[in-house]
């Protein structure tokens, strides 16, 4: 792909990626390791006509963000672990009313202050499950720089298309190492929200005749239409326990499951004949492909598997290319997050070694490469 | 038919509010207001939390957002940033916006962001049923106090004034006219404008501290109210105690979403898209 190189860091390169995608309002908070993000927008926002706000805190960040949206902008919030924490009752606001935004978490070592400028992967489930109520959300995962670019823009590109939700789950190692990375060049297509056709006094804002994704009027625009995070009909207002609260759980959920093909994003190398197969996602990965290499010149039959697309989880994907193998080995700077989501994917056929880090360092490509070892000499 | 019928949605009515509860008399005052200052029902957005007086946006035939719990003025501020061209309303509890909602309020008045904040403040949390909120009086009885409040409450709009808004008023829903006034002032400026609306809750405030009905608690905020015009004739014994009511204050002050926009004309005139 033709493009023009640069040296960047991984937290530029998600404001590359916004700013291509078409991010005109960012509200944040200052917090390590993603306050780059918020510097750097703070400069070219106001540049390209956009918004920049520093909130009082991520509460209100996400909440103004969320306002922004459904005045007809594409919005983004970034933050890291205690920030996350902070925000989480509101992206299940905007999963429920399905207001569109991104929020960016660099993930660091916690619980709580824990190592505010260290590598860690413990937010995982977080980003799953961490507001109260089931919910739809979609959780991208670079490994590098250029990838945070490209899932960046993934992530507007999903969140504007679905009317979720979208969390860009960064770490501290991408976010801040640098990397050559080549910025395409031309436009690069990004779906936005569906867009009323009828007049305003005919308009639903949860009108699902139209799909399961309802067109999405902007205040100001005419529509006089009413949101809220209580349970409510087609026409946005409340309704209690009962038949049309299920249709629209259903179909809130069902947005994110019936594209789960489509969501998926997995990428391979060695898996054709892999006995000893690593399912990496993030920083690990790269340590991951690394040892798997190592482990070829050695004679061992490794493979390398990685997602970019943590949630959704690729169940399937896994289970099929797992067919072969004799041992799943997962790295990851938590204490086994994924690990279970992956033996569940497997329905426990096959033996899943895990290769955790707690203790904020990185994952190193010697790490992986002994597990790779010590499972080949279970072979 | 009344011609401020149309600014309400009528098939959402009647509303969920208590017999005797004062808050149909704020949002009343409120769309007066609106009807007075002559806003377009397309180009307002009305914006609330959680509590009995977030629910008034459902009724109001205007582009509404009903957000999570404290949280309105942040919400609003995102929606007022990207169309500054809209007028923006934000209707909030005592609880709402004095608890859990405090540190967007202090910061909203602080920016000075033009929106006009309207608190209905009847002394209790009303959806749960009644515990004390920071603005409940001292000693006063609720679900979480039942042996009197300990807690000192709030001048909450001393409290604003002093984080920095240009415009702060309070009323009773005895002093409905005033309330109106006020209102319709506070919509007319540019920047963060606040309107403290003293309302009865009978059901759980009055009841559990023995004031009688909606018609004994009107009278109460009759007889305990003073005009800020008026305080300083009043001894300084008498002055304890009373709800100080009428314009408390007004001044001028930059509006945030100007400024912004003026940076933006700045940078661009200047040349350059972004590096």
């Amino acid at each position: 792909m033709s493009g023009r190189v640069r040296l960047l860091q991984g937290n530029e390169a998600c404001v590359e990626g916004a700013l291509r995608a078409g991010l005109k309002f960012y509200a944040g908070y200052p917090i390590t390791p993603s306050t780059e993000i918020a510097e750097l927008l703070a400069e070219r926002l106001p540049k390209a006509g956009g918004v920049f706000i520093q909130m009082e805190d991520e509460i209100g960040s996400i909440a103004a963000v969320i306002g922004a949206s459904l005045a007809g902008l594409k919005s983004m919030t970034a933050t890291s672990g205690p920030g996350f924490s902070l925000m989480q009752e509101n992206i299940g606001y905007a999963a429920m009313a399905e207001v569109p935004c991104v929020i960016v978490n660099v993930q660091r070592m916690g619980p709580s202050t824990g190592l505010p400028t260290s590598p860690a992967q413990g937010d995982v489930m977080q980003a799953r499950w961490g507001c109260h109520g089931d919910h739809p959300v979609v959780v991208l995962c670079p490994s590098s720089v250029e990838e945070t670019f490209h899932l960046t823009i993934s992530a507007f590109d999903i969140s504007e298309a679905l009317r979720i939700p979208v969390i860009l789950l960064s770490d501290e190692v991408i976010a801040h190492m640098r990397e050559r990375v080549v910025l395409p060049e031309g436009d690069i297509p990004v779906r936005s929200r569906p867009r009323p056709t009828v007049p305003p006094e005919e308009y639903l804002p949860y009108d699902s005749s139209f799909g399961d994704v309802p067109p999405m009027a902007s205040f100001g625009d005419g529509y006089r239409f009413h949101v809220t995070g209580l349970s409510h009909d087609e026409s946005g207002f409340p309704v209690g326990p009962g038949k049309t609260t299920g249709c629209l759980m259903k179909r809130l959920l069902g947005k994110v499951e019936s594209r789960r093909k489509d969501l998926v994003n997995l990428s391979e190398e060695y898996t054709d004949d892999a006995e000893i197969l690593v399912f990496s996602y993030g920083s690990p990965a790269r340590s991951a492909l690394r040892a798997v290499r190592l482990a070829r010149e050695e004679g061992i039959k490794a493979g390398f598997l990685k997602t970019s697309t943590l949630w959704p989880f690729p169940s399937e994907e896994l289970a099929e290319r797992a067919r072969k193998a004799r041992f799943i080995i997962v790295p990851e700077m938590n204490s086994g997050q994924i690990r279970g989501e992956v033996e569940r994917s497997l329905r426990w056929d096959i033996p899943v070694i895990p290769v955790g880090r707690l203790d904020g360092e990185l994952m190193t490509p010697s790490e992986v490469l002994s597990a790779i070892r010590e499972a080949a000499g279970r072979v | 038919m009344s011609k401020f019928l149309s600014y309400f949605r009528v098939k959402h009515l009647p509303h969920i509010w208590c017999p005797g509860c004062g808050h149909g008399t704020v949002v009343g005052a409120l769309v007066r207001a609106i009807d007075k200052v002559g806003l377009k029902k397309e180009k307002t957005v009305i914006v609330s939390g959680i509590g009995c007086s977030s629910r008034a946006p459902g009724y109001l035939d205007f582009d509404t957002l009903h957000t999570t719990h404290g949280r309105a003025l942040a919400f609003a501020t995102g929606v007022k940033l990207s169309r500054p061209e809209l007028n923006v309303i934000v209707i909030t509890g005592d609880g709402d916006l004095a608890a859990i909602g405090g540190n967007h309020l202090i910061h909203a008045a602080r920016r000075n962001i033009d929106i006009t904040t309207v608190c209905f403040n009847n002394s209790i949390y009303g959806m749960t049923s009644g515990q004390y909120s920071p603005l409940t009086p001292l000693g006063s009885y609720a679900t979480t106090s039942p042996y009197g409040s300990l807690d000192r409450p709030f001048d909450l709009s001393a409290l604003v004034a002093a984080a920095g808004a240009p415009y702060v008023g309070r009323a009773t829903t005895y002093h409905v006219t005033l309330l109106i006034d006020l209102i319709a002032e506070a919509l007319t400026i540019k920047g963060f404008s606040f309107v403290e609306a003293i309302t009865q809750c009978p059901t759980y405030f009055g009841r559990k501290n023995k004031m009688g009905d909606a018609v004994r608690m009107l009278d109460y905020f009759k007889e305990n109210s003073v005009n800020v015009k008026a305080l300083d004739r009043l001894p300084p014994e008498e002055r304890e105690n009373k709800i100080v009511i009428g314009r408390l204050m007004k001044k001028e002050a930059p509006e945030y979403a100007e400024s912004y926009l003026d940076l933006v004309d700045r940078l661009r005139s200047q040349g350059g898209d972004g590096r």
